[in-house]
C-alpha cells in the first residue's frame, strides 16, 4: 500500500523540483548520508578561524584569474619587436612572454585588472597562510589528531611560495629575470651536481630560451594541481576532525559548540568569499602591482636598484645577503659556502616549524586528542619558541631589504647587514626569554583575577579611613574559562636503581627528554593555576578582598 | 624510547580530576563548567521592526551589487582603454582599471556584506553542541581490520612465494629509471661552457649604448662604460646567453692609483675592463663610486675595489671580478687581448 502511495505522489509531481533532483542524485551518489553528517555540522566562532578561509578564497580567486590570464599569455622566449599601445617600449626587442604580458596590461580591456587581482591575491594567499599557520601554532591546534593536517598546511605554504616565484618570473621582465638569475646562481653553488642541475633546468646556459615555458607548466599545472589536492585533503580533515574551540562554559574536549553550517556558516563563509574577492578587486583597482612596463624586458646585463622578490621569498633573500662570501678551493674544485649555506638553511628554517608538533608531542608524551585550544600564555615555552622563530624569519626579511632600510632610514648598508648578521642569532634568544616572561606575567594576572576578582577601579573608603579598591568576584563562567587549561608536570627520570638494587642504564634520549620537559613545564616555566582550596580560603572571608 | 613509559600521573587529566573535561557545576567546585550560557536574544529576535530593518539593509546591499555590475559593464563599454585619470592621492592611473576594479569590487563586496549581515542578524544564533567521537577505531574494529589484512596478505601468498615478491620489488624499483633517463635531454652537459665567453684576442670593445667601437679617448676618468664584444648584436639568437657572460664594464683610473700589479699590466693607460657579472649570484653590477673606485652590485650589495684587482671589500661575493686584458690595435681602438682567464659570474663546483 505504502509503496503505491509514494509512487503515486511522485508521479503526480507533488514533490518540489529541488527535492526530486536531490532524490535522483541520492539514488546515484548517496548524497543524503553525506548531508546528514555535514549539512548541519557545527562550527565554533572566533575571529581567528577565518584566517584559513582567507587563504581558501584567495586560492580560488587565483585559479579563476589565472585561467583567464592563460587565454592571453604566450609562454615563449622568442624575441619579437613590440608594436603594442604602450609607446615608450615600441620598437624594442623583447620575449613573447613579456610582449603578451604588455598586451594583457594595455590592450585587453580588464586585463590589467585581472593581472593585478591575480598578483594581489597571491600575496594575500601567502600572507594568509603565514598568519593562519601562526594561529594554529600559538593555540596548539596542531596537536593530536591534527598533526597530518598541519603538515598538509605547511606543504601548501611551501608550494605556494614556489608557485608564486615561478608565476612572477613568467613575464620575463627585468626584475623577475634578476630573481631567476639569483636562483641560477644558487643552484650553481650546489656541490658536484650544481652545474648539471642548472643546465638541465635552463636547457643549457642561463638564460637560454626554455625557462619561461618550463616555469609555465610548473606554475599553471604541476604545483597548483598538487596544491588543489592538498587543499581538498586539508578541508576534508577539518570537517572530519571537527573544528577546535577555545575553552569556555559548556565547551569541552568532547564536544564542539557553535552554529550549524546550514544556514549560518553557508551564509557567513559564502559571504566571506565575496568580501575577500571584493576587497582584492578594490585593491587591484587602486594599488598598482608589478608594473613590468616600467622595468622593461629582461636583459642579463641590466639591473635596477632596489631589486626585491615578493615578500614571501624575502627571507631567502635575507639569508643570501647577510652571509659572508665564503669560498673554499681545493683539488681543483670550489665549495661556494657563501651561497650554498643559505641554500641549505632556507629549507631548514621552514622545516623547523613543520616538525615542531612532533617534538612537542615527544616531550609531553601526551597521546590524547586535543580539541580545546591553548591560550598562548598558557604554553609559555611553545609561545616563546614560536616568537623566536618569527624573529628569525622577520630578521631575515629585514636583511632581504637591507638596501631599502638603508635608503629609507638613512642608515649605512654595512651597518644594516651587520645588524642582521648578529641579530639573527641574538634576536631569537631575546625574543624567547621576553615572550616567556610576558606569558608568565599574564598567567600570574589570570591567577590574581581568579583568586581576588576583577579590579573595578572603584575606590572605597572604609570606616576607619583606609582606602581600598573594590574587587568584583568573577562569575562562574569566567572562573571556569580561566582555570580550564591543563598543566603538565615535568617528566622525571624514574628510579635509576630497580627493586633489586640493580642499576638501570639511563639512555641519552631519556635524559634529554627529562631536561626538555623541565624546560617546558618546570617551576620556571609555568605558574601553578589556582586551586579550589586556595580560592575557598581567600573567598571564605578573612577580610580579604 | 617510546612515549608509553611516561607515568600516567604526569598527564594533566590525571592530576586534577576536579577540572576534568566535563563536570557539572556544584557548590564544592567553584571552577566547574557551568554549561552553555542561556541564549541572549538579539533585537531582531524580539522586535519585528528591527528584523525588517535588517532585511532592508540586506536587500539594499544586494541591490547595490546589481547596480555595481551594471556599472562594470558600462565602464567596460564606455571608457577608452588608454584613458588616464588623476585620482587623489594615488596619482595618474588607468581610468579603465580604476572603474572596472571599483565596480567589480563593490559588486562582490556587497554580496558578501549582505550575506554576512543576513547571517548575523536574521539567522538563528543559538549555539548548539555537537559531540565528538574519537578518531581512532574501537579495539574490535581495529582487530577486525588487522585480521582482514592478514587474510588478504595470506591469500596473495606474497610472504610465502618470495621469488614473486622479490622480482616484483626489483621490477618496480627499476621502472622509474626510464623516467630518469627521459630527463637527460632537458639540457646539454655543462662541459667547459661556463669557462668561455665570446671574448678572444683582437675583438674590439663595442660601447653598449652607441654600438660603436671604443677608443681610449672615449673613456673619461670617473665614467663607467659598458661594453660588449664586436659582432654580438641584440637580435642575435644567442644574444641573451652570450651577453650574460660577456658583459663588460670599463673604467679609467689614474695609473698611479692602481694598487694591483697585474691589474696595471692588463690595463691600457689606466683603462681597466672587468666582467660586469657579479661573482656572487650573477647580477649585473651597475653602481660605481668614482671617488673610491668601488663598484656595488645592487642586488646583494657585494662591493668590489676596482683599483685593487676588483677584490671584494664587502658583501656576500666570494671572489674578485675577473679582469679582461685589453690593449689598443693599429687603428687606435680598444681590443681584447684574449678571453677572461677565469670563469665569469657565480662560482660553481668545477670552477677550482
Amino acid at each position: 500500500m505504502s509503496t503505491t502511495t509514494s509512487t503515486d505522489s511522485r508521479s503526480r509531481g507533488k514533490a518540489p523540483a529541488g527535492e526530486r533532483l536531490a532524490d535522483w542524485a541520492d539514488g546515484r551518489l548517496g548524497i543524503y548520508s553525506l548531508a546528514k553528517a555535514n549539512m548541519r555540522k557545527i562550527f565554533p566562532d572566533h575571529w581567528s578561524f577565518m584566517l584559513g578561509e582567507v587563504c581558501l578564497y584567495s586560492f580560488i580567486i587565483i585559479i579563476l584569474t589565472g585561467v583567464y590570464l592563460t587565454l592571453f599569455f604566450h609562454p615563449s622566449m622568442n624575441e619579437v619587436e613590440y608594436h603594442g599601445s604602450y609607446v615608450p617600449l615600441q620598437g624594442q626587442l623583447m620575449s613573447e612572454a613579456f610582449n603578451s604580458t604588455l598586451h594583457i596590461s594595455f590592450d585587453v580591456r580588464g586585463g590589467l585588472l585581472i593581472r593585478q587581482i591575480h598578483h594581489w591575491a597571491a600575496l594575500i594567499f601567502l600572507a594568509g597562510m603565514f598568519v593562519h599557520m601562526m594561529r594554529v601554532f600559538f593555540t596548539g591546534a596542531f596537536r593530536k589528531p591534527r598533526e597530518v593536517n598541519w603538515l598538509f598546511g605547511f606543504l601548501l605554504f611551501v608550494l605556494g611560495m614556489f608557485t608564486g616565484f615561478t608565476g612572477y618570473s613568467l613575464p620575463d621582465d627585468l626584475l623577475s629575470g634578476t630573481g631567476v638569475r639569483f636562483m641560477e646562481g644558487a643552484i650553481l653553488s650546489v656541490p658536484i651536481v650544481g652545474t648539471y642541475l642548472s643546465f638541465f633546468l635552463f636547457g643549457g646556459e642561463f638564460p637560454g630560451g626554455d625557462f619561461v615555458a618550463r616555469f609555465y607548466s610548473i606554475h599553471i599545472l604541476l604545483l597548483p594541481g598538487i596544491m588543489l589536492g592538498l587543499l581538498v585533503a586539508h578541508l576534508i580533515l577539518v570537517f572530519y576532525h571537527k573544528h577546535t574551540q577555545f575553552a569556555g562554559p559548556g565547551k569541552s574536549n568532547k564536544n564542539v559548540v557553535g552554529m550549524p553550517l546550514l544556514p549560518v556558516y553557508m551564509a557567513k563563509a559564502g559571504g566571506f568569499f565575496f568580501l575577500v574577492f571584493g576587497a582584492i578587486a578594490v585593491i587591484a583597482a587602486v594599488a598598482q602591482i608589478n608594473p613590468i612596463w616600467a622595468m622593461g624586458p629582461y636583459r642579463p646585463d641590466q639591473v635596477s636598484t632596489g631589486a626585491q622578490p615578493d615578500w614571501y621569498m624575502g627571507f631567502s633573500e635575507g639569508l643570501i645577503r647577510f652571509m659572508p662570501g665564503w669560498e673554499v678551493n681545493f683539488w681543483g674544485h670550489t665549495l661556494v659556502l657563501g651561497v650554498f649555506i643559505p641554500l641549505v638553511i632556507f629549507p631548514l628554517v621552514l622545516v623547523a616549524i613543520a616538525v615542531y608538533p612532533f617534538i612537542e608531542a615527544w616531550v609531553t608524551g601526551d597521546k590524547r586528542e586535543h580539541h580545546i585550544l591553548d591560550r598562548p600564555r598558557n604554553a609559555p615555552t611553545r609561545t616563546g619558541l614560536g616568537v623566536a622563530w618569527m624573529t628569525v624569519y622577520l630578521t631575515l626579511l629585514i636583511g632581504g631589504g637591507n638596501d631599502l632600510w638603508a635608503t629609507h632610514f638613512h642608515l649605512s648598508i654595512n651597518a644594516v647587514t651587520w645588524f642582521v648578521r648578529i641579530f639573527v642569532f641574538v634576536g631569537p634568544v631575546l625574543a624567547f626569554l621576553i615572550t616567556k616572561r610576558i606569558c608568565l606575567g599574564l598567567q600570574r594576572r589570570d591567577k590574581e583575577k581568579v583568586l581576588h576578582g576583577r579590579e573595578t577601579g572603584t575606590i572605597k573608603r572604609l570606616p576607619h579611613g583606609e582606602f581600598i579598591e573594590v574587587h568584583e568576584p568573577l562569575s562562574q563562567e569566567q572562573l571556569h574559562t580561566l582555570t580550564a587549561h591543563e598543566q603538565y608536570q615535568p617528566l622525571e627520570i624514574g628510579p635509576t636503581v630497580d627493586d633489586n638494587g640493580v642499576e638501570r642504564k639511563v639512555k641519552g634520549a631519556e635524559k634529554l627528554r627529562a631536561k626538555l620537559s623541565d624546560a617546558y613545564f618546570g617551576e620556571e616555566s609555568q605558574i601553578p593555576k589556582p586551586t579550589v582550596e586556595e580560592y575557598k580560603e581567600i573567598t571564605s572571608g578573612h577580610g580579604h578582598h | 624510547m617510546s612515549s608509553q613509559d611516561i607515568p600516567e600521573e604526569n598527564l594533566p587529566a590525571e592530576q586534577d580530576h576536579a577540572h576534568g573535561a566535563v563536570s557539572v557545576a556544584d557548590e564544592k567546585n567553584p571552577f566547574a563548567d557551568p554549561g552553555l550560557p542561556p541564549h541572549e536574544h538579539r533585537i531582531q529576535d524580539v522586535d519585528e521592526r528591527a528584523a525588517k530593518r535588517s532585511e532592508r539593509v540586506v536587500a539594499l546591499l544586494f541591490t547595490v551589487s546589481m547596480l555595481a555590475t551594471l556599472g562594470f559593464i558600462a565602464s567596460y563599454v564606455a571608457i577608452p582603454s588608454d584613458k588616464s585619470i588623476f585620482v587623489f592621492p594615488i596619482g595618474h592611473i588607468s581610468a579603465m582599471n580604476f572603474a572596472l576594479g571599483l565596480t567589480l569590487g563593490t559588486a562582490l563586496f556587497c554580496i558578501g556584506a549582505g550575506a554576512v549581515h543576513w547571517a548575523r542578524t536574521l539567522m538563528s544564533d543559538v549555539e548548539v553542541a555537537d559531540e565528538r567521537h574519537p578518531v581512532a577505531a574501537a579495539p574490535d574494529l581495529r582487530a577486525k581490520v588487522h585480521e582482514d589484512f592478514k587474510q588478504g596478505a595470506k591469500e596473495s601468498a606474497i610472504g610465502r612465494r618470495k621469488l614473486i615478491r622479490n622480482t616484483m620489488l626489483g621490477a618496480l624499483t627499476l621502472v622509474p629509471l626510464s623516467g630518469l633517463f627521459l630527463l637527460r635531454d632537458l639540457g646539454p652537459l655543462p662541459g667547459t661552457k661556463l669557462r668561455h665567453t665570446l671574448w678572444s684576442k683582437g675583438k674590439l670593445l663595442v660601447n653598449m649604448n652607441t654600438n660603436e667601437p671604443l677608443r681610449p679617448e672615449d673613456v673619461a676618468v670617473g665614467s663607467l662604460t659598458f661594453a660588449k664584444p664586436e659582432g654580438l648584436e641584440e637580435d642575435d639568437e644567442e644574444f641573451q646567453t652570450e651577453i650574460a657572460k660577456a658583459a663588460l664594464m670599463i673604467v679609467r683610473l689614474q695609473p698611479e692609483n692602481i694598487k694591483d700589479k697585474r691589474e696595471l699590466e692588463w690595463s691600457h693607460e689606466g683603462i681597466v675592463a672587468y666582467s660586469k657579472i657579479c661573482t656572487h649570484v650573477g647580477c649585473p653590477i651597475s653602481l660605481y663610486e668614482q671617488q673610491t673606485h668601488h663598484v656595488l652590485c645592487p642586488c646583494h650589495q657585494s662591493t668590489f675595489d676596482l683599483s685593487d684587482g676588483a677584490r671584494v671589500i664587502f658583501g656576500p661575493a666570494g671572489h674578485a671580478l675577473p679582469q679582461l686584458r685589453i690593449g689598443v690595435n693599429g687603428e687606435g681602438y680598444l681590443e681584447a687581448l684574449g678571453d677572461f682567464e677565469e670563469p665569469v659570474g657565480p662560482a660553481f663546483w668545477e670552477r677550482g
